[in-house]
């Protein structure tokens, strides 16, 4: 059986290095994975292969809702389906919030202009910043920036949401308004890949966690089998490291 | 006395201010169209040199080079004198125009693409993960953030090609520096000569100084 995402012999080469080793791996529609591992070992490249931010090897296959992940039309077709949050927020600095989060919509779906803000407004009400539509993005917090890339993302109404350490780059005191609202959007059944060191996250909310380590799935199965009695020595110093810092 | 009715002689001036206000028009024209069309033939170069099939990116980059490197007055030269033998007679406008944008369109080529490199990486990423195609993604979020730190040296290699529209007064065209040398021949007298100059300075200074002014907010560039 394949999941919504299916993965299948995911290899990834930099020039000779290979970042992933032939990963396999299929998540269910409506399911939340957290993807944890140490620094280097191939989380964001995994993710940036769902969506083809980065290209693989051509023996290696990803399909999304049964759409091949590959280069040509359907491309177009499997990002209109995923959004991405990244760790750097990625807003469009010349726009205002309210048009970072209409200009997916108006240019690649042609939705009016009324529709998208009207879209625009309701988006940015669920992620709580409606007062700030108006603003740039350099007038928000970080916290406010990644709330509006959140809504940017869910504007194109994506069955799948990837994110890329999406509190890393955030000061501690908003690191919780960001989780908030990504466990609210858990709850509404978008497919959700989290890429994240969010311990505390992890075992609330995904439905399943992943340990990657050297390019390669070390461990997976739920919060409790993975974080709280990991089988794998390597998932065990990860996370007494991680736990002990 | 003597050096002021010299070189700045009113009654001469006065007199000859007709014929310069006419190359003046002349010379203006010439710019701000060898402006307009080296902005877009640049900006057309910086995409290519940028992501066009390779074999085509290297030939932009040749293009580039050659035309940054050739002098202005060679190439207006050859444009005028050469091509006439293969059968291309241009006017001393046209071929003025044509030598122009060849060389300030390759200026700003390399201006765009310095321009289009200086936005972040995550802003094409941001727009891919969208699903925004690569032609909405140039016009709605990368050039918009390049045109701000393109202006400065775009306005500077467009001072430049005012200034270099006073070559054209070698192929016969009656721009402001050759209307000024005929107004001198007529009048036996210089003084229309530091009209002119007076002239160039008093439409490039406000540019020259609007690009100081940029450069001390935005902190960078130069252009040639
Ligand atoms: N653009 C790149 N060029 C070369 N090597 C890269 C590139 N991106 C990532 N890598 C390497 O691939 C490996 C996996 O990187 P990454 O997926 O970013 O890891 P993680 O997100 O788990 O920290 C690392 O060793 C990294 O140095
Ligand atoms: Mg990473």
């Amino acid at each position: 059986m394949r999941g919504f995402i299916s993965i299948r012999d995911l290899r990834k080469y930099y020039g000779s290095f290979q970042a992933l080793k032939g990963i396999d791996l299929d998540i269910d529609k409506g399911e939340v994975v957290c993807v944890i591992g140490p620094s280097g070992s191939g989380k964001s490249t995994l993710i940036r292969c769902i969506n083809r931010l980065e290209d693989f090897s051509a023996g290696s296959e990803i399909r999304v809702d049964n759409i091949p992940v590959k280069a040509g039309r359907s491309l177009a077709k499997v990002r209109a389906e995923v959004g991405m949050v990244f760790q750097n927020f990625n807003l469009f600095p010349h726009l205002s919030v309210r048009e970072n989060v209409m200009l997916a919509p108006r240019r690649v779906r042609g939705t009016s202009r009324a529709e998208a803000g009207v879209q625009a407004d309701r988006l940015l009400a669920r992620v709580g910043i409606s007062e700030q539509a108006d603003k740039h993005p350099s007038q928000l917090s970080g916290g406010q920036q990644q709330r509006v890339a959140i809504a940017r993302a869910l504007a194109m109404e994506p069955q799948v949401m990837l994110f890329d350490e999406p509190t890393s780059a955030l000061d501690p005191e908003m690191v919780g308004e960001v989780l908030d609202v990504m466990r609210d959007l858990a709850s509404t059944g978008v497919t959700m890949v989290v890429v994240t060191h969010e311990m505390g996250f992890a075992r609330q909310v995904a439905d399943r966690v992943i340990f990657m380590d050297g390019g390669e799935i070390i461990e997976s199965g739920s919060p409790e089998q993975v974080l709280s009695a990991p089988q794998e020595l390597r998932t065990q110093s990860f996370l007494s490291a991680v736990l002990n810092h | 006395m003597d050096i002021v009715d010299t070189f700045f002689n009113t009654e001469v001036l006065l007199r000859t201010w007709p014929m310069l206000i006419k190359g003046l028009w002349i010379t203006l024209q010439l710019g701000v169209l060898s402006i307009i069309a080296g902005l877009a033939l640049g900006l057309l170069l910086a995409l290519m040199r940028l992501y066009a099939v390779t074999p085509v990116q290297w030939l932009t980059r040749v293009y580039i080079d050659i035309f940054r490197s050739i002098p202005l007055l060679v190439l207006l030269i050859v444009v005028y004198y050469a091509l006439p033998f293969l059968g291309l007679r241009l006017s001393p406008f046209a071929s003025a125009m044509t030598a122009l944008t060849m060389v300030s369109g390759a200026y700003a080529a390399e201006i765009f693409r310095a321009g289009i490199q200086a936005v972040p990486q995550g802003q094409f990423e941001a727009s891919a993960a969208l699903g925004m195609n690569y032609r909405r993604t140039m016009a709605d979020v990368i050039l918009p953030q390049a045109v701000k730190i393109v202006i400065p040296p775009l306005t500077n290699n467009s001072i430049n090609v005012i200034k270099d529209t006073a070559l054209a007064s070698v192929v016969a065209m009656p721009d402001l520096l050759k209307q000024a040398t005929q107004a001198q021949a007529l009048a036996a007298n210089p003084s229309p000569l530091i009209g002119a100059a007076i002239i160039y300075v008093a439409i490039l200074r406000p540019l020259v100084a609007y690009v100081s002014r940029l450069e001390r907010r935005f902190g960078g560039g130069s252009g040639r």
